[in-house]
């Protein structure tokens, strides 16, 4: 199993992090598996398979997963509060309105907290950021082996679901602040940004050079902050979601969160079958649970055993590990999600200030 | 970690998406929550306004009791005032007709005690002289004696 391969525990992170990527195969690239070769003649427009791939496809490639989610994500965003604002009366907000307002109100005010210029593209700007990174992120919380899972069962063979493990999808969203950045800076001081640029510090013409190289950087770290920050704490925290399902879903093949595609991939599709079952156990005993059906001492109960039974009890210690983490990544993703704003909005209204 | 065409192609997304919230979700939600906010706004003003109305009223209803009060006690007070005085009045104009009767009752009771004494004094002057006449039938002299009598008569 995995825990006594390194091999297939290197695979096993290495499929989990790895796109599904669409791109051009230059052509002279060998396709071949298993000692048999395939000779691409032309360049190819086609879906990777394997890692070797990707590096060969370079630039020209897309992640189709990322870019699917994001776009999903994005759009489920635009349509829920496009709905829910038509919905909103003079009256009471009640229900799912409420929770609209409280966000826009919450967007509002740190937006009116640190942007002093007047700009009717901040507020929504910041409330898209604000949203849709969230929603992003909390894909990290769906249980890091199910949707891949599903996916290849349908035969789709790589599957990452969190956009925002994808430099290009945090860096992208970065640059576009970025532009905005630039697009304001040369609109409101024109070539009081030049200046800035090349006599800030030290005003003097002999020390352009240098005030151009400090400003420069000072310039382009600011998208950096913006897209690395996001892409590296989401990139840990769902690298901690595979080791924990990884480590302790070995061992017994079973899990609740984790470990089933585990099983699923290296042999013993059995278990994998289990899990399913036991998953679909856990989650009708928790509902019955939930309705009163089920007293909670008995609830836990069953579920322990029903665990030890298919899973063993290290892939109980794994499940509430999946769980801990996750409960504490809750706090990480609102809270990058929220970092990604006002850092949006305080670049912006440096845009917007004349002197700084 | 390969920058690719992924990074395009979500700058471009976002702009939509960023477009789409500015054009279509922000205004939107914004402007009904301000309508609601100004709504509610004045909907708190106009109960102080009530609030304030119905603390005039109560203190114009207020001074409007005392001063009808103020009447009534007024009234009341002037009535109390004319009963005593017609009571007075009255007991005054009794008295003076009382006053009256008894001067008239006096005055009759006179008149006629002198009547009597009047006429007492005539009976007796006769009663004397017709006695004095039995008795000195001879020796008086009607004339003379009479003169005596009735000063006799009229000292009764």
């Amino acid at each position: 199993m995995a825990v006594g391969n390194p091999t297939s525990t290197t695979a096993y992170i290495q499929h989990h992090l790895q796109n599904l990527v669409y791109g051009k195969l230059p052509a002279g690239f060998d396709r071949g598996t298993d000692g048999q070769s395939l000779i691409l003649t032309e360049d190819t427009w086609t879906i990777a398979h394997g890692a070797a791939e990707v590096s060969a496809m370079g630039f020209w490639a897309i992640h189709l997963d990322s870019m699917a989610w994001s776009i999903g994500l994005g759009l489920c965003f635009c349509l829920f509060f496009r709905v829910y604002a038509a919905k909103i009366s003079h009256d009471a907000p009640k229900g799912l309105t409420n929770f609209i307002e409280l966000i826009v109100e919450f967007v509002d005010r740190s937006v009116k907290d640190s942007f002093t210029g007047v700009n009717k593209i901040v507020a929504p700007l910041a409330l898209t950021i604000f949203v849709w990174v969230f929603l992003m992120n909390l894909m990290d919380l769906i249980p890091v082996d199910l949707i891949p899972m599903i996916f290849m069962t349908a035969g789709i063979e790589y599957q990452k679901i969190v956009p925002s493990t994808d430099p290009n999808i945090t860096m992208g969203m970065a640059l576009g602040v970025f532009v905005l950045m630039l697009y304001y800076n040369l609109r409101i001081k024109g070539v009081g940004f030049i200046k800035e640029l090349t006599m800030h510090p030290f005003n003097h013409w002999a020390f352009i050079p240098v005030n151009l190289f400090m400003e420069l950087v000072g310039l382009f770290a600011k998208p950096f902050s913006l897209g690395l920050r996001l892409f590296g704490n989401m990139y840990a925290g769902e690298m901690i979601f595979i080791l924990i399902a990884m480590m302790f879903a070995a061992g017994a093949g079973t899990g609740l969160i984790g470990g089933g595609l585990n099983a699923y991939l290296f042999g013993e599709e059995t278990n994998g079958l289990l899990w399913l079952v036991i998953f679909t156990l856990v989650c009708f005993i928790a509902r019955q649970n939930l309705k009163d059906k089920i007293s909670t001492p008995r609830t836990i109960a069953t579920v322990l055993s029903l665990l030890t039974l298919g899973g063993g009890i290290f892939a109980l210690g794994g499940g509430l590990m999946q769980w801990g983490w996750a409960i504490f990544h809750i706090l990480v993703i609102t809270l990058q999600a929220f970092i990604f704003m006002v850092l949006t909005v305080v670049y912006l209204s440096m845009a917007h200030e004349e002197e700084h | 970690m390969n920058i690719n065409l992924t990074l395009f192609g979500q700058m471009v997304t976002f702009a939509i998406f960023v477009w789409f919230c500015m054009k279509f979700v922000w205004p939107v939600i914004l402007s009904a929550m301000e309508e609601r906010q100004e709504k509610i706004a004045q909907g708190l003003a106009a109960a102080d306004q009530a609030i304030q109305d119905l603390a005039v009223a109560k203190s114009s209803v207020n001074n409007q009791m005392q001063v009808a009060k103020k009447e009534a006690a007024d009234i009341i007070d002037q009535a109390n005032k004319r009963a005593a005085q017609i009571i007075e009045n009255a007991k005054k104009q009794a008295v003076e007709e009382g006053d009256r009767l008894r001067q008239a009752a006096r005055a009759e009771i006179q008149q006629d005690f002198n009547r009597a004494r009047e006429e007492l004094r005539g009976s007796v002057a006769e009663l004397v002289l017709v006695g004095s006449e039995k008795v000195l039938q001879k020796s008086i002299d009607d004339s003379t004696h009479r003169e005596l009598v009735d000063n006799l008569a009229q000292r009764l």
